[in-house]
């Protein structure tokens, strides 16, 4: 019935506004004076080398930001990088989690193994990655390709984003792991009986019972990866730079170059604002999958 | 000392109207009971009497005050929940003197109240568990006995029973009737089971719909339905209805063709009802007598054997009708049942589904708990 | 729908029929022993592969330099060289204690503002409690660069840059929306009865939130609280951004070791170790109890 419902429209109301108050508008503040500012600044000359050009630029910071092809690359980079990051991190993470659903000795301690990058720094993991692991002289990829008598591969010169979703993907996959085990746990005993009864085997239990299930954690992974995703600046930052070339410059490194690199704060700017209306975007999406989520 | 009001009481979630303009009153001490199925907004009228739910208009009386913007715990009540809401984090003492404890008593009288109450409910061996620990029973005594420790003006019942089987509901029900002689308090009970309501009330309010259908006595409900969905309601197995046609009507009684074809003769004012008018006659199972030189005729569908009793389900031309037989009746599925009914315990429903105003009252209709305790009283001397 | 189990049978013929079977059931127990072996293979290779980098990172640490760009080996004699040179160049305790002081901060500070907020969506909700949630978590994605400049000129007006006051300002809000989401979706779960017998026994908001949400929500709370520490801890774009050498937790320690010395692996990887263990040590220590906090909240 009703029972979920708002008590008195206004008294309660009242009081749950109160109560949400602080944070409400604390992110409201964190969000709309940066905002306003980076507004501000897409529209003005803003160059902190030529401090001697300011004043109103109009929608020149814009008209040069959409001519600029590396926009398109980044939005495109960006999407492929939250893409495939998704993908392998929910694919990998659901399989993983029904291995580890079994019993086999030490399960415990491979489990915390496992989940481990989850805790590694993004600072960390990449410079690993890049040092240790795929180092087209040194790195242990490169030691296996030698010892299989193949020829090693400059991971970040030859295949750049590949080797980002890499990274990225082996630092998600823990939480997805995470999540996915977690939501399996708590599937009822009863209904994978009840199927074994009706003579379905371990496939079809698992795609017609298991997955099913899992529906409401992998769009929290979604949702929380996502998030998380769209805002990928460290591993870029510590590996390539951006490049080779736009290879793997994502909206938030393409910003970071404009306005810290080049030091135009209104081009800078004008890129951020292209990144939150990209944000908001997907954010709709998001809402879609979400607000279902969060109807029950 | 204890009453409560309800006037006009109207409730709204949005756009749909759950309660449309409630009133009425309860005595003090009176163990009153707000029946209905599922949806009919029994819980929330209960809920805005608690005040965890605000009235959209109308006014909550208690002793004649107006409580409407009182928070739920100035109120002086208290609330048994149907899930029994117990603290899963406390012990059964800390569950049932934490009220005391937010009022700031301190924590001799706490300890002292607590014991006091559990000694009521024998809940004493029980204090130290936590609510895990206890079974479902237990629990619900626990639920109650926090009410009690509060010493409200009027307790609150939202289905306590439904989550108990039905052997253990039997049992609580005789004891929540015998607590209410204890306490000699004020008590509003919400359940959807007809038969809660029966045996425990003093007055049933049978609501429907967000509208109260009839308030009244138990039997008053029994023998005197104001329309056909508190005769429907109330009674069980419940009542046979079966479309017949107006012979004859008058502030007399009015005459009706059954189906078969019989004329029957039921003692309601007709007065304004013209001949050819069809109407809905009601009858209950019990009052159904098997006579093979009886009005009406059936095929036997389904036989369910209780032991003492029988229900027979006969296949009538327009009505599958229950019948209420001695335990031992030997009919078999498929024969054919000849009966009739007591005409005086009829009803006759109009197309609006008012029942027609009896000519007779049924003389145990005023009977409350009080009474009956005055016969049996009487009896034993 | 069950099917009825074969009756056990005690007649000669039940046992004669038994005893014909012993093979199979031999042949079944056997493959059963394969493929928990197998299991227990692919479960270990899986979870060690996955483990590697880390355990890699570990072992160059304790390496010299030599030893850690020639050929890939588990043997070798252990130094602890490169530790001291690290130590030598920058006091780790120095930036540990801002991690830890920033990363515990702002996740009492978040959960602080984040349990009102949180109980307010989740017990009285109104037709915009929706939307606020959604809102609160879409300014998760917007991309901090985008804001740096604007948040970095505040900071240098009021004073806050290279302090760990501004760091957990501003992880407090970066942590906001997540944490008051978890919470909201721990909250959810326990039955409103609960509460609304606190109100009718008598309990302020305030004494309903402290005396039965928290106690019964702890293990939601504690995960909320776990994940809110690893995000800040872990956090590299405002920390190395806004601190310089005052506030600076251990991600700019790290990155201080990234590009001029990216090529001594030994030291970075001991410097590297060092960032990451406290964290690593933490989270396994509590996964058990994330996993507890989220089995009853977000992913039931």
């Amino acid at each position: 019935m009703s029972k979920t419902r708002a008590s008195g429209r206004t008294v309660g109301g009242l009081r749950s506004l109160s109560l949400q108050a602080p944070a409400v508008s604390l992110l409201l503040l964190w969000m709309l004076v940066p905002l306003g500012m980076t507004l501000w600044f897409s529209f003005q000359r803003y160059n902190l080398l030529m401090p001697e050009m300011t004043g109103f630029a109009g929608l020149e910071n814009y008209e040069f930001l959409f001519t600029d092809p590396a926009l398109w690359r980044a939005i495109g980079n960006t999407l492929l990088l939250v893409g495939w990051v998704l993908v392998i991190t929910v694919v990998g993470g659901t399989l993983l989690a029904v291995l580890f659903q079994q019993e086999f000795p030490g399960r415990g301690i491979a489990r915390v193994l496992a989940i481990s990058p989850f805790f590694v720094m993004p600072t960390v993991s990449a410079l690993v990655w890049k040092n240790m692991m795929m180092h087209p002289d040194n790195g242990v990829l490169a030691w296996l390709a030698r010892v299989f008598g193949a020829s090693p591969v400059d991971w970040f010169s030859s295949l750049p984003l590949t080797s980002i979703v890499i990274i990225v993907a082996w630092q998600w996959l823990p939480f997805a792991l995470l999540i996915l085990l977690t939501a399996m746990q708590s599937l009822d005993d009863d209904q994978v009986e009840a199927a074994r009864m009706d003579g379905a085997g371990p496939l079809a239990v698992f795609f017609y019972i298991t997955l099913p299930h899992l529906k409401r954690a992998i769009s929290v992974v979604i949702m929380i990866e996502m998030i998380f995703l769209l805002t990928i600046f460290a591993e870029i930052y510590v590996t390539t730079s951006g490049g080779p070339g736009l290879a793997t410059t994502n909206l938030a490194y393409l910003i970071y170059m404009q306005s810290l690199l080049d030091f135009d704060v209104g081009l800078g700017s004008a890129g951020g604002v292209v990144a939150i209306i990209l944000a908001n975007i997907v954010a709709i999406f998001l809402v879609r999958l979400v607000a279902r989520h969060l109807e029950n | 000392m204890a009453t409560l009001q309800l006037r006009n009481i109207v409730k709204r979630f949005d756009d749909t109207q759950v309660i449309k303009g409630v009133d009425l009153d309860v005595n003090d001490r009176e163990f009153v009971v707000f029946v209905g199925p599922s949806g009919c907004g029994k819980s929330t009228l209960l809920r805005m009497i608690a005040g965890l739910e605000s009235a959209t208009s109308g006014d909550i009386l208690i002793d004649g005050q107006r409580i409407n913007e009182v928070g739920p715990a100035e109120r002086g009540l208290a609330m048994v929940f149907q899930s029994y809401a117990l603290y899963p984090h406390m012990t059964v003492e800390d569950n049932m003197g934490f009220s005391l404890k937010l009022a700031g008593v301190s924590k001799e009288e706490r300890r002292r109240k607590v014991r006091e109450t559990a000694e009521i409910l024998q809940l004493e061996p029980l204090l130290d568990r936590k609510p895990k620990a206890l079974s479902g029973g237990q629990r619900q005594r626990v639920a109650i006995g926090r009410a009690i420790v509060r010493n409200p003006s009027i307790f609150l019942f939202d289905e306590p029973l439904s989550n108990l089987d039905a052997a253990l509901r039997v049992q609580m029900r005789i004891e929540l009737a015998r607590l209410h002689e204890a306490l000699d308090a004020t008590m509003i009970y919400v359940t959807h089971d007809q038969i809660e309501a029966m045996t425990m009330a003093d007055k049933i309010v049978v609501l429907q719909g967000g509208v109260v259908e009839q308030v009244g006595s138990p039997m008053a409900l029994y023998h005197h339905p104001r329309n056909r969905f508190v005769a429907g309601f109330i009674g069980s197995p419940k009542m046979n209805f079966v479309k017949v046609t107006v012979a004859h009507a008058g502030p007399a009684g009015v005459e009706v063709r059954l189906p078969g074809g019989v004329n029957c003769e039921v003692p309601v004012d007709g007065d304004g009802v013209a001949a050819g008018t069809v109407l809905e006659l009601g009858f209950r199972p019990e009052h159904i007598q098997l006579d093979v030189g009886g009005p009406l005729e059936g095929c036997i569908e389904v036989i369910e054997r209780l032991g003492g009793l029988t229900s027979l389900y006969v296949r009538m031309p327009e009505a599958l009708i229950t019948v209420s037989a001695d335990g031992n009746v030997e009919h078999r599925v498929g024969d054919t049942l000849r009966f009739g009914f007591a005409p005086d315990c009829a009803h006759l429903f109009g197309s609006d589904g008012l029942a027609l105003p009896s000519l007779h009252r049924h003389p145990l209709a005023a009977l409350n708990r009080q009474d009956n305790r005055a016969i049996s009283m009487a009896g034993s001397q | 729908m069950t099917t009825a189990k074969p009756k056990p049978s005690l007649t000669a013929e039940g046992q004669a029929s038994f005893t014909r079977t012993a093979p199979a059931v031999a042949t079944a127990l056997l493959s059963l022993e394969f493929r928990r072996l197998m299991l227990t293979l692919l479960g270990w290779g899986v979870s060690l592969l996955i483990f590697f980098p880390i355990l890699w990172m570990a072992m160059t640490g304790f390496k010299t330099e030599a030893a850690a760009i020639a050929d890939p080996s588990f043997l070798f004699t252990p130094t602890l060289d490169s530790y001291s040179a690290v130590q030598a160049r920058a006091d780790y305790f120095k930036y540990a204690l801002n991690s830890v002081t920033v990363a515990f901060g702002s996740t009492l500070l978040a959960l602080l503002i984040g349990i009102p907020s949180a109980y307010s969506m989740a017990f009285l909700p109104t037709r915009r409690t929706k939307g606020t949630l959604l809102w609160m978590l879409s300014t998760k994605m917007l991309p901090p660069v985008g804001v740096l400049v604007p948040i970095y000129l505040l900071f240098r007006t009021t004073g806050l840059l290279d302090t760990r006051t501004g760091l957990i300002i501003v992880y407090t809000l970066m942590n906001l929306p997540i944490v008051v989401w978890m919470l909201y979706t721990f909250f959810k779960d326990l039955p409103r009865d609960i509460l609304e017998a606190g109100r009718m026994d008598g309990a302020s908001t305030f004494q309903e939130v402290v005396y039965l949400l928290m106690p019964l929500t702890l293990p939601g709370i504690a995960s909320t609280g776990l994940l809110s520490v690893i995000l800040s801890w872990n956090e590299a774009f405002w920390s190395l951004n806004l601190t310089s050498s005052n506030a600076a937790p251990l991600t700019a320690y790290i990155a201080s070791f990234s590009s001029p010395e990216g090529l001594f692996w030994a030291k970075l990887s001991a410097a590297s170790t060092m960032a990451i263990a406290p964290i690593l040590v933490f989270g396994w220590m509590t996964q058990k109890q994330m996993v507890r906090g989220l089995t009853f909240g977000a992913v039931k």
